[in-house]
């Protein structure tokens, strides 16, 4: 069963990883990338590991559809209906994908794989949560805090309007001047 | 105890929610006729199941340059949601599929709508579904947190992502009693993931459809079946969740968790058209400012408690 789930999943990641640069369509492009996302996240789930499985699911779906939204917006014919291609600068992307694919591999052969340690802990996602929230407490904040900065400060350089738009040059305005009416407080 | 159920079960689990959902359209169908003020009868009950066949045997639309594949793997993408999110939900003392992360699959096959209604809305290369297919998407950005913090505070509670580990967590008090906020939240985002009354907007008449404007025939009947058993299954799940699964006096388990779900289902049908259609970025402002801010101190709230506690209240 695992092994059959496997040889659908792994081929299926592969395939629809080469028809993101095949397409002609960015929303076929993206499709496809999820799908491949999709699968990965399937052998996760044959691996044992459901949490990180079902995770990578969740998040690809979101990620891909609103990355669908913006490579449309920016990179296409918003129609739709001009033909556009993944592939840029074909031959050097060509060589430093041929050669980056040679190199991992040839990891595969060359590394001595380490015998195992220890037995799989019973719960893999309990594991994972005192891993990330004990000796990785640290990085986790200092990651989390470094994520929402960087939201914020894309969000501020992108809005086209702030606080004295919106309240008046002394900030005293007691209804902020918004283009769309309703919302909170208004 | 929840047992795992053989593979086979996940036909049960697609009739009890065909079932389920066929009793919401007909309850739906009563309600529009008591407020139009037309007579009630069996006639009237059954019109919505009685347009299947005539939906299966019309004909496709057909638009130019459509992307016909994006658009009926959208089209399927949706009752598929619907269906893969129910196998997690115990049915009394069975589950079609009993997963250590069950909460996370449910979330994650819940999001696959939004993949399917915008395959949906732009397949058909049509402005008025595209226009309803990004709605979905914006309508998306404001739900989703609110309903994963909801998720997160049942799963809090009982300390397990396990939907028959959230129900035995229920033994002495029912999760809606003590997270109020979250089963709120929940059952708001269930109408929001199924785009049904107040979250129509993808939808809307104001759009001819949305992405339902250019679908007919099987398709038609594809997306619209699809909303339904998204709804059931946010019931159904409300019903582990937060209502204690299959417990209660007198009756067996599968019958009660019958029962709540029904309950459940009811509500939210009577509920959908008492709310008028909110627009998204609307709605996404009242989610950022007011819901996500709520919904965080619901989880806090429990993780205190079951910290303070040592389990569930």
């Amino acid at each position: 069963m695992t092994v059959a789930v496997f040889c659908v999943l792994a081929p299926l990641a592969a395939a629809s990883g080469v028809m993101v640069f095949r397409f002609g369509s960015m929303a076929r492009a993206t499709i496809a990338l999820l799908v491949s996302f999709l699968a990965t996240g399937g052998l996760l789930i044959v691996l044992g590991l459901d949490y990180l499985g079902i995770v990578v699911i969740l998040m690809m779906i979101m990620e891909m559809v609103i990355m669908a939204v913006f490579m449309v917006a920016y990179m296409m014919n918003p129609a739709g209906l001009m033909p556009m291609s993944m592939v840029h600068n074909r031959r050097v992307s060509l060589a430093v994908s041929s050669a980056v694919f040679v190199l991992l591999a040839a990891g595969i052969f060359a590394v001595r794989w380490p015998r195992r340690v220890g037995a799989a802990p019973r719960d893999p996602t309990f594991a994972l949560g005192e891993a990330l929230m004990g000796p990785q407490m640290l990085t986790m904040v200092t990651l989390g805090f470094a994520l929402l900065a960087t939201m914020v400060a894309a969000v501020v350089l992108a809005a086209s309007r702030g606080r004295y738009d919106r309240f008046g040059d002394d900030l005293k305005d007691r209804l902020p001047a918004d283009p769309a009416r309703g919302g909170v407080g208004r | 105890m929840v047992t795992s159920a053989p593979l086979w079960s996940v036909l049960v689990v697609l009739a009890l929610l065909a079932g389920f959902a066929a009793l919401a359209v007909a309850a739906d169908a009563l309600l529009a006729a008591r407020a139009a003020r037309r007579p009630v009868s069996a006639t009237v009950l059954a019109a919505p199941l009685a347009e299947v066949p005539r939906l299966l045997a019309a004909q496709r639309r057909v638009t130019p340059a459509a992307d016909r594949l994006l658009w009926q793997v959208g089209l399927v993408t949706v009752p598929v949601a619907g269906v893969l999110a129910a196998v997690v939900i115990p049915f009394g003392g069975q589950t079609a599929s009993r997963m250590s992360a069950g909460v996370v699959w449910f979330n994650a096959m819940e999001v696959l709508t939004w993949a399917g209604v915008w395959m949906a809305g732009w397949g058909p290369n049509a402005v008025l579904a595209l226009v309803g297919g990004y709605r979905f998407v914006a309508q998306g950005l404001a739900y989703e947190l609110p309903l994963m913090f909801a998720l997160i505070s049942a799963a809090a509670g009982a300390q397990s992502l396990d939907v028959a580990d959230i129900v035995g967590a229920q033994g002495h008090l029912w999760f809606a009693a003590w997270m109020p906020a979250a089963f709120v939240l929940y059952l708001g985002s269930v109408c929001a993931f199924s785009f049904t009354g107040p979250f129509g907007y993808p939808a809307g008449l104001d759009l001819a459809g949305g992405v339902a404007a250019e679908v007919s025939g099987p398709d038609r009947l594809m997306l619209q079946a699809g909303r339904w058993l998204l709804l059931t299954t946010g019931a159904g799940m409300a019903v582990p969740l937060f209502l204690g699964g299959g417990s209660g006096p007198g009756l067996p388990a599968w019958a009660w968790s019958a029962v709540k779900t029904a309950v459940v289902l009811a509500a939210l049908v009577w509920g959908r058209r008492r709310v008028p259609v909110i627009r998204a970025d609307r709605y996404a402002e009242l989610a950022w400012v007011v819901l996500i801010p709520l919904a965080v101190v619901q989880a806090l709230a429990v993780g205190l408690i079951v910290l303070v506690k040592g389990g569930p209240l």
